[in-house]
């Protein structure tokens, strides 16, 4: 990896130069103002008063963002503890050297990820519906008395939340899994199997080993993106739902900047949300590069 | 040895089950979504799939003598049509015999004449909802914005992996910062900044904060690490070949499938977008498809089939792009995880 030195100078700021100037003005600059404008009360872009510290302190004293906390972390553990382990099952099946039409069965399993979350939102409230959805309409045919109408959206919204979460992201991260499969060298595996190591030896000893970088970015980025769960539960719901239930920290932010219309509590938001994502992020990276 | 093979034989069979039955479950929403969209509002509610022509049929069942009678005289032992029965007794007639036990529904041949087109027509139509100004939107926001974030991404990218200059270790510093800042932090005063450019409610507002996304340029600059050789870059140079003809005419092409699976996903991610677009207009016929159809569900929330049609445009045009570019897709989707 050499680099080039036979270059007018201009040239790398050419280049570089429409990023670097969108991205201080669109990135950096609203970096550094949230940090000031976390300190003021606002209504609306235009007034806004000073005070201090108390956004903070009101985040923290406020009971709607501790059931947002709440909605948002379980939601995230049953991405990482029910999607991750079915999305690295596919992947082994679908890894199978026996397996025919790989790229037939992936393209269906990844379709899912590519309809945006406005529009699974909006066909979920349907296929969830209490009478009439296709889900209560299964599970009446399969499991004897289920009731005649079972409220997803209303007393069951994080299952429902999760179930639809399933049905988008298992193929997505699948995707990565099937990647890191295959990249793994046959012969250690069949050099494995002549030592008379069982499928469940090969897996733990060969297999996760060699797809533990990725397996470890695929949780990172599980974790960090359902942390910030937001168009699901607000189109679903029409808002945060009944007794909050689907409330999230991303929708908490919303309400607060967009509805009440007050920026500084929303930057305040912000800010604990980042840091959080932050600290997970460092924690992870101390983690996986103690293992390597 | 037989055992052996038989053994191998049938977890293999098992696998095909499992992933097609996998694969069911994830393109039963998707067929579920077609039938809803084309089934007529009459019958919409008397089935998840595809409508039936229904049979009346007697039942034996509690006594009331009058509605019995009225039966038994319309009503041959075979059964007939829903239809032709409510023709002959009215609905109400029907629907009491119905509550009262009275008569069964049995489904019958598919009944092509309830499934129509006419929740896309009302759409596209445009009459009660611009949807077609939407879907527009969509088109220009997604496509601008993915065009130029690929060429500015690209062009970042090149600089920071091939040219020696002061600030190379800074700006990729930073670049690597804003990498986990999560896009919510800056709502609030991206929001502002906006206000403050009186770019609110304009299509500037929306699609200049995405032109210069960290992340873009972080995987333009691996890929361009190993794909670009520096030699060649320098012989064109001797050959009189000017920097940017070099870059549009030699560096570009050989991150080709990184071009196309940028573009594909930035398309994506601004077609898909919802906050954004949410926050920054209040125009309505500015409105891309995320936020019209977030509407739609509003305005129209008892009619389903036109809820389910917009859907389904808005889904259609991405997938049918993912198919055209899925390898250079998946393959850019990876390339970050596995290799680095």
């Amino acid at each position: 990896m050499s680099l080039s030195r036979t270059h007018p100078a201009w040239v790398p700021y050419f280049f570089i130069a429409p990023f670097l100037l969108i991205f201080s003005v669109f990135m950096v600059y609203p970096l550094v103002s949230s940090i000031s404008m976390s300190a003021f009360q606002s209504y609306g872009p235009q007034f806004s008063t000073f005070v201090g510290l108390d956004n903070f302190k009101n985040v923290f004293l406020d009971p709607d963002f501790w059931t947002a906390v709440k909605n948002t972390l379980i939601y995230s553990c049953a991405s990482v503890m029910i999607q991750l382990p079915l999305s690295l099952g596919l992947a082994l099946l679908l890894n199978r050297p026996d397996v025919k039409a790989k790229g037939f069965f992936r393209l269906i399993f990844f379709s899912p990820a590519l309809v945006g979350l406005v529009f699974v939102a909006i066909l979920f409230g349907l296929l969830l519906g209490a009478r009439d959805g296709l889900v209560n309409e299964v599970l009446r045919q399969v499991i004897p008395g289920f009731p005649a109408e079972f409220f997803w959206l209303q007393r069951y919204v994080m299952p429902a939340l999760i179930i639809a979460s399933l049905w988008i992201y298992v193929g997505f991260n699948m995707v990565y899994f099937l990647a890191a499969l295959q990249s793994i060298n046959r012969d250690q595996i069949e050099a494995a199997m002549i030592d008379g190591a069982n499928a469940v030896q090969r897996f733990v000893h060969v297999i996760l080993p060699a797809i533990k970088p990725v397996a470890g970015f695929v949780v990172l980025l599980s974790i960090i993106g359902s942390l910030q769960l937001f168009e699901l539960p607000f189109i679903l719901l029409g808002g945060a739902g009944p007794e909050n239930r689907g409330l999230t920290l991303v929708m908490y932010l919303y309400q607060n900047g967009f509805e009440q219309n007050d920026l500084g509590y929303a930057s305040a938001i912000g800010w604990i949300l980042a840091i959080f994502l932050m600290g997970i992020a460092i924690v992870h990276r101390r983690l996986t590069r103690e293992e390597l | 040895m037989m055992s052996m093979k038989f053994i191998e034989r049938s977890s293999q069979v098992m696998a095909y089950v499992l992933l097609t039955v996998c694969a069911c479950i994830t393109l039963v929403p998707f067929i579920w979504l077609g039938f809803a969209a084309l089934r007529n509002p009459e019958v919409y509610f008397d089935f998840q799939f595809i409508p039936r022509v229904r049979h009346v049929q007697m039942m034996e069942a509690p006594e009331n003598p009058e509605l019995r009678k009225v039966w038994a005289q319309v009503l041959p032992s075979e059964g007939m049509e829903i239809s032709a029965a409510t023709e002959l007794v009215g609905a109400d007639v029907v629907n009491q015999a119905r509550n009262e036990h009275l008569i069964e529904y049995r489904n019958g041949k598919v009944a092509w004449d309830m499934m129509s087109l006419q929740y896309f027509k009302r759409l596209l139509a445009g009459n009660e909802f611009p949807f077609a100004r939407s879907f527009l939107n969509s088109v220009f926001y997604a496509s601008v914005t993915a065009v130029f974030a690929t060429l500015f991404c690209a062009m970042g990218g090149y600089a920071l992996a091939k040219f020696e200059f002061k600030c190379r270790t800074l700006f990729t510093r930073i670049v690597l910062m804003a990498l986990v800042i999560p896009g919510s932090l800056l709502l609030a005063p991206g929001y502002q900044l906006l206000f403050k450019l009186g770019l609110l409610d304009s299509y500037w507002g929306l699609i200049l904060p995405g032109l210069a996304p960290a992340f873009g340029v972080f995987l333009f600059r691996q890929s361009m690490l190993n794909a670009v050789p520096t030699e060649l870059m320098e012989s064109a140079r001797i050959d009189g070949c000017g920097e940017i003809r070099l870059f549009f005419e030699m560096i570009l092409p050989m991150v080709r499938p990184m071009l196309g699976a940028f573009l594909l996903i930035t398309f994506l991610g601004c077609w898909n977008n919802f906050i954004g677009p949410q926050i920054v207009l209040q125009t309505p016929s500015k409105f891309p498809l995320a936020v019209a159809i977030a509407q739609l569900k509003g305005i129209y929330s008892t009619e389903y089939g036109l809820l389910m049609a917009g859907t389904i445009l808005s889904i259609a045009p991405v997938m049918a792009l993912f198919l055209l570019l899925q390898k250079e897709f998946i393959s850019g989707l990876t390339s970050g995880a596995v290799k680095g």
